[in-house]
C-alpha cells in the first residue's frame, strides 16, 4: 500500500509544500544585476548608435531582450524544470511556442496580404 | 461616442422607448410568449416555494456536478432559442422567391442569422462541452471537486450572464447584423452605429471570462487532483480530451478577448485598428480572430471525441482499441489546430505560398482524426455491441462525421475553396461536423451519463423516436445545401431570384421540421423519463457496465463523490476493480473536507450583466458604478477566509450505509 | 462476476490496495500556484496579440508623428529602472515572508508600491504629453496600437497596485497565515510577469521604434 502511495504521488496532496520555491538574496541580487546590465546595454546601443547599423542593432537588442526574459524567469519567477512536477515549465514552453506561431504567422500573413493589396501584377504567377 | 443624429441622455444613455422593437410583429409575439411563459415559470417557482431551494442548493452551489448540470440546462435553453432562429431562416429561404419578401425584412433577417451562429457556438455548444467536462472529469479522476470550486460557480454565472445579454438584445434594441464573427469594417462604427455589435461584444467578453477561468480550473484539476496511481497514460480518454480542450481554451480565448477589445476600442474610443482610414487594417481583424476561431472548432469536438471513445468501449464491452494512439492523436490535433487558421480566408488574397502552407497543414489534421475513426471501428470489431441509445448516436456520428470531414478536406484545397468559399457548401460542411459531431455527441453523452447524474435511465422509446427524426432530418436539411453550394449559391441570402432553387430550399425546410420533431421527442423523452423515474431507476450506479471511476460510486453520487479516494492500478480502473472483485469499504469513514457554497459568483456575474448593459447603451454613470461594484465585491470576497467545512464522519457513514443496503438489495434481487 | 462484492474474502483483502483508507485532508490551495501560472500564460497570449497588432500596424503613421518624433528614451529608461527596482524590492518582501517577519514584508511591499506608483505616474505623464502634442490614440493605427499595448501593461500594473493594497490590509489583519502567503506568492508572480512583459515593451516598442 505504501509503495503504491509513494510511487504514484508525484503530483499528490502531500507534495505541495515542496512546490513553494526557496527565496534567497543571492538569487534576487544576481537577477537584478544581470537585468540591469541587460537593460543598460540596449539603451546605450540605441541612444548612442554605437553599432552604426540599424538592422544589426535591432538584432542585438532583440537578443538582449530574449536573454533578459530568461534571467527574469529563472531568478525572479524561480522557473525550473521541477516546479509543479514540470508543468510550469511545460506550460511556459507551450505558450512561448504559441506566441512564436502567432507573432511570426500574423506578420507573415499580413505582409503577403498587404503586398497583394497593391495594384495587381498582370501575371497572377508573380504573386508571392 | 454617439453619432450626432443619435439620441443620448445622461440617465439612460442611448436607451429610450424607441429602442423597444414594438413595430416588429414577430418580436412582439415572441416577447408576449416569452413574457407569459416567464411569468408562469416565476409564478410556479414562487407558488411551490422553490426559490430558497434553488438558491441554496443550485445557484450558490460549488459542487462540480450541480454546476455541470446547470451548464447543460443553460445549453439546452439556448439551444431552443438558436434552433428557433434556424427554423425561421429555413422558412424564410423556402418562401422568399418570385418577389415574395418572406417573413423577415433585411435588417431583421441579418440579426437572425447572426444570433443563430453566435448562440449555437458560444451559448449552446460551449456550455454543453463545459458542462460535460465539469460533471464527468472530477468523477473520472477520482476527485471530490475541482481545483477552484468558487471559480467554477463564477464561471458558470458569467456564461449565463453573457447569454442573458444576448436574450435581452431580442427585446431591447437589436442584435448585430454582421454575421457571427462581426468582421469590420461592417462591424465598425461607420457601418453599424447601433447597439447590435455592442451587444455582441459584451455578451462574448463576459461569457469569455467565464470560459477562460473554467478552462484554467479544469486544467489545474486534471493536473493536480488525479487519484493516486492515475499516471498520465492511465487517464480515461475523456479526461485526456478534456485536458487538451482546456489547453486550447486557455490558449485561444485570450486571443478572442484581445481582438474583441481592439474592436470595442475602435467603436468606443475611436482608435484605428480595423478601420479603413489612418492606417487601420480590417484584414488584421479577420486574421487575428481566426487564430481563436480555429482552435475553437477543436475545443468543441475534442471532448466529444472523448465521449465517443468512452461509449464505444463501454457498449462494445472491450477496452478502447489503441488508447495510446488515441492520446497522441488528440495531442497532435491540439497543436496542429494552431497552424491552420488561414484556411478560413484563403480568398482574402495572401497568395500562393501562404495558401499552400495553410492548405497542407489543414489536410494534415485529417490524419490524426482518421486514426481516431479507425480506433473506434476496431473497438467495435468483434465486440459484443449493445445498441443502446448512446451507441446509436455514436454510429450516427461515425457515418455523418466522416462525410463532414471529407468535405472539409475538399475545402482545405485552396483552388477548390476559391469556388466554394462563402457558399452553402461551406454551411453544409460545418453543420455536418458540428451537428454530426458536437450535437450528436452531446445527445450520446446525455443518454450515457444521465443515469449517473439523476439515478435513473432515460426512456429509450422517445429517445429512439428523437434519434430517427434527427439523423434523417439532418441529411434532409443539409444535402440540398451541399448541392446548391456546388451550384454556387452563397450563404446569408434573404431572397432569391432563381425560382429553380426553391425545391431545394423546401426540402431543406422539411429537414428542419423533421429535426424540430426530433427536438420535441427529446424533450418528451426527458419529461416521460422523469415521470417514469421509478421504473427506470438504476440502483447499481453502473447501469451500462462502465469501465471508468465515475461508475464506481452511487447514482447520483454523494456530494463528496468518493468516501475513500480510489487508488488506480490500471487504465480501465473500474473494470479492473470489478474483475478482481474488490470489496467496497464499509467502515472506518473519516470526516471529509469540502468547499462551502457561496453566493459571490451569482452576485458578481449579476453586476457584470448590468455593467455590460450599461456599456452597450452608453449609460456611463451606471457603467462606472457597476464596474466599481464588481471591483469592491471581488475584493470583499477575498476577505472571506472561511471557505470550507467538514462533512462529519457520521454523515458519511450514514450515506454509505444507505448505499450498502441499496447494493445488497440489488445483489439479492439478481441472485 | 461478483460486481457488487461486499464481503468476499478475496475482495476484502484488496480493499486497502484500491482505496486510500488512511486519507488526510487535502490542504487548501494546493493547485493555486499552478492555476495562477496558467492564468499568467493566458494573459501572456493577450499581450502577444497586442504585440502582434503593434508589429503589423506599428509602421502605419498615417502621415502623423512616428516614434522618433514622440519617444523620449531617457524617460523610458527611468521607468524601466522603476519597474526593475520594484521587482527586487518585491523579492525582498518574499525573503522576509520566508523568515516569517510580517513587518518586513509590509515594509518592502510599501516600497514596491511606491516604485510601481512612480512608474504609473511617469507613464501617465508621458501619455498626457503625447495627447497634448496631438499624438492621440485616434491619430493613426500606430498610435492606437502603441497606446493600447502600453496602456494594457499600465492597467495591469494598476490592478497589481490595488491587489497589493488589499494584501497589505489582509496582512495587518491576519498576519502571515497560509492563505496570505499563497496570495503573496501569486502577486509576486504577477508582478515579475509584468516586468517580463515590460522587457518586451521597451525593446520592441520604444527601442526598435526609435530605430525604425
Amino acid at each position: 500500500m505504501s509503495s503504491v502511495h509513494s510511487d504514484s504521488h508525484g503530483h499528490g496532496h502531500d507534495a505541495h509544500h515542496a512546490d513553494v520555491p526557496h527565496f534567497s538574496v543571492k538569487d534576487y541580487a544576481t537577477g537584478f544585476v544581470l537585468a540591469v546590465i541587460l537593460t543598460v546595454i540596449p539603451f546605450y546601443l540605441v541612444m548612442t548608435d554605437a553599432l552604426g547599423d540599424k538592422s544589426l542593432t535591432t538584432l542585438v537588442i532583440a537578443g538582449f531582450a530574449g536573454v533578459q526574459v530568461i534571467v527574469h524567469m529563472i531568478y525572479f519567477l524561480h522557473m525550473n524544470a521541477k516546479s509543479e512536477g514540470g508543468w510550469n515549465l511545460l506550460a511556459l514552453v507551450f505558450t512561448c511556442i504559441l506566441v512564436f506561431i502567432v507573432l511570426s504567422g500574423v506578420t507573415w500573413v499580413m505582409y503577403h496580404l498587404n503586398h497583394n493589396m497593391m495594384p495587381m501584377p498582370h501575371n497572377m504567377n508573380e504573386l508571392p | 461616442m454617439p453619432t450626432p443624429d443619435q439620441h443620448w441622455s445622461f440617465l439612460l444613455g442611448r436607451l429610450s422607448l424607441d429602442s423597444l422593437p414594438l413595430h416588429e410583429p414577430i418580436i412582439v409575439a415572441t416577447f408576449a410568449g416569452v413574457a407569459l411563459g416567464g411569468i408562469a415559470l416565476l409564478g410556479a417557482l414562487t407558488y411551490f416555494r422553490l426559490w430558497g431551494y434553488l438558491w441554496k442548493e443550485w445557484f450558490t452551489s460549488v459542487d462540480h456536478k450541480k454546476i455541470g448540470i446547470m451548464y447543460m440546462v443553460l445549453g439546452l435553453v439556448m439551444f431552443l432559442r438558436g434552433f428557433a432562429d434556424a427554423l425561421m431562416m429555413r422558412m424564410q429561404q423556402a418562401i422568399a422567391f418570385n418577389g415574395n419578401e418572406g417573413i423577415f425584412p433585411a435588417h431583421h433577417y441579418d440579426q437572425v442569422f447572426t444570433a443563430h451562429g453566435v448562440i449555437m457556438i458560444f451559448f449552446v455548444a460551449m456550455p454543453f462541452v463545459t458542462g460535460l467536462m465539469n460533471f464527468v472529469v472530477p468523477l473520472q479522476i477520482g476527485a471530490r471537486d475541482v481545483s477552484f470550486p468558487f471559480l467554477n460557480n463564477f464561471s458558470f454565472w458569467m456564461t449565463a450572464s453573457g447569454a442573458a445579454l444576448i436574450m435581452a438584445s431580442l427585446f431591447i434594441g437589436e442584435f448585430a447584423q454582421t454575421g457571427w464573427l462581426s468582421y469590420p469594417p461592417l462591424s465598425g462604427l461607420a457601418y453599424s452605429p447601433g447597439v447590435g455589435v455592442d451587444y455582441y461584444i459584451w455578451a462574448l467578453q463576459i461569457a469569455g471570462v467565464g470560459t477562460t477561468l473554467s478552462g484554467i480550473n479544469l486544467l489545474a484539476t486534471i493536473i493536480k487532483m488525479r487519484a493516486p496511481g492515475m499516471t498520465m497514460m492511465r487517464m480515461p480518454v475523456f479526461t485526456w480530451t478534456a485536458l487538451c480542450t482546456n489547453v486550447l481554451i486557455i490558449a485561444s480565448f485570450p486571443v478572442l478577448t484581445a481582438v474583441l477589445a481592439l474592436l470595442s476600442l475602435d467603436r468606443y474610443v475611436g482608435t484605428n485598428f480595423f478601420t479603413n482610414d489612418f492606417g487601420g487594417s480590417p484584414m488584421m481583424y479577420v486574421n487575428l480572430i481566426w487564430i481563436w476561431g480555429h482552435p475553437e472548432v477543436y475545443i468543441l469536438i475534442l471532448p466529444i471525441f472523448g465521449v465517443f471513445s468512452e461509449i464505444t468501449a463501454t457498449f462494445s464491452g472491450k477496452p478502447l482499441f489503441g488508447y495510446t494512439s488515441m492520446v497522441y492523436a488528440t495531442v497532435a490535433i491540439t497543436i496542429l489546430s494552431y497552424i491552420v487558421w488561414l484556411h478560413h480566408f484563403f480568398t482574402m488574397g495572401s497568395g500562393a505560398s501562404v495558401n499552400s502552407f495553410f492548405g497542407i497543414t489543414t489536410m494534415v489534421i485529417s490524419i490524426p482524426t482518421g486514426a481516431k475513426m479507425f480506433n473506434w471501428l476496431f473497438t467495435i470489431y468483434r465486440g459484443r455491441v449493445r445498441f443502446e441509445l448512446p451507441m446509436l448516436w455514436t454510429v450516427a456520428f461515425m457515418l455523418t462525421f466522416v462525410i463532414g470531414g471529407m468535405t472539409g478536406v475538399m475545402l482545405a484545397v485552396p483552388p477548390a475553396d476559391f469556388v466554394l468559399h462563402n457558399s452553402l457548401f461551406l454551411i453544409a460542411h460545418f453543420h455536418n461536423v458540428i451537428i454530426g459531431g458536437v450535437v450528436f455527441g452531446t445527445f450520446a453523452a446525455i443518454n450515457y451519463w444521465w443515469p449517473k447524474a439523476f439515478g435513473f435511465k432515460l426512456d429509450p422509446f422517445w429517445g429512439k423516436v428523437s434519434f430517427w427524426c434527427w439523423v434523417p432530418g439532418f441529411w434532409l436539411a443539409f444535402t440540398p445545401l451541399y448541392i446548391m453550394g456546388l451550384m454556387g449559391v452563397t450563404r446569408r441570402m434573404r431572397v432569391f431570384d432563381d425560382p429553380s432553387l426553391q425545391p431545394y430550399f423546401i426540402v431543406a425546410a422539411c429537414g428542419a421540421l423533421l429535426i424540430a420533431a426530433g427536438i420535441g421527442a427529446m424533450l418528451l423523452q426527458y419529461a416521460t423519463s422523469i415521470l417514469k423515474r421509478d421504473q427506470l431507476r438504476d440502483e447499481t450506479g453502473d447501469p451500462w457496465g462502465g469501465r471508468t471511476l465515475e461508475w464506481s460510486t452511487s447514482s447520483p453520487p454523494p456530494a463528496y463523490n468518493f468516501a475513500f479516494t480510489p487508488i488506480v492500478h490500471d487504465l480501465d480502473t473500474w473494470t479492473d476493480m470489478k474483475a478482481k472483485g474488490v470489496a467496497r469499504p464499509v467502515d472506518g469513514f473519516r470526516p471529509i473536507h469540502m468547499p462551502k457554497y457561496t453566493g459571490a459568483g451569482v452576485i458578481l456575474a449579476g453586476i457584470s450583466t448590468v455593467f455590460g448593459f450599461a456599456m452597450i447603451w452608453h449609460i456611463w454613470w451606471l457603467a462606472i458604478a457597476s464596474f466599481a461594484a464588481i471591483l469592491l465585491t471581488a475584493i470583499a470576497h477575498t476577505f472571506n477566509y472561511d471557505r470550507s467545512y467538514h462533512i462529519p464522519a457520521e454523515t458519511v457513514a450514514r450515506i454509505e450505509e444507505e448505499r450498502t443496503r441499496q447494493l445488497a438489495a440489488v445483489e439479492g434481487a439478481s441472485a | 462476476m461478483s460486481q457488487y462484492n461486499l464481503s468476499g474474502a478475496n475482495g476484502a483483502g484488496l480493499t486497502a490496495q484500491y482505496y486510500d483508507l488512511n486519507e488526510h485532508d487535502h490542504p487548501e490551495g494546493g493547485s493555486t500556484q499552478l492555476g495562477f501560472w496558467i492564468y499568467l500564460m493566458s494573459d501572456l497570449l493577450i499581450f502577444a496579440m497586442l504585440f502582434a497588432a503593434f508589429a503589423v500596424l506599428g509602421g502605419n503613421y498615417a502621415a502623423g508623428p512616428g516614434p522618433k518624433d514622440l519617444f523620449e528614451l531617457p524617460l523610458v529608461a527611468f521607468n524601466t529602472s522603476m519597474l526593475l527596482f520594484s521587482s527586487i524590492t518585491y523579492g525582498f518582501a518574499m525573503i522576509e515572508m520566508q523568515k516569517g517577519r510580517v513587518g518586513g514584508v509590509q515594509f518592502w511591499l510599501v516600497v514596491t508600491a511606491l516604485f510601481g506608483a512612480t512608474f504609473l505616474g511617469v507613464e501617465l505623464y508621458e501619455f498626457s504629453n503625447l495627447i497634448h502634442e496631438g499624438a492621440t490614440p485616434q491619430r493613426s493605427a500606430f498610435l492606437s496600437a502603441f497606446f493600447t499595448l502600453v496602456g494594457t501593461h499600465g492597467l495591469h500594473v494598476t490592478f497589481g497596485l490595488i491587489w497589493l493594497g488589499v494584501l497589505l490590509v489582509q496582512l495587518s489583519q491576519r498576519g502571515l497565515e497560509e492563505a496570505n502567503k499563497r496570495r503573496l506568492l501569486c502577486l509576486s508572480m504577477f508582478w515579475h510577469f509584468l516586468d517580463v512583459v515590460w522587457v518586451g515593451v521597451f525593446t520592441f516598442v520604444y527601442l526598435m521604434g526609435v530605430l525604425r
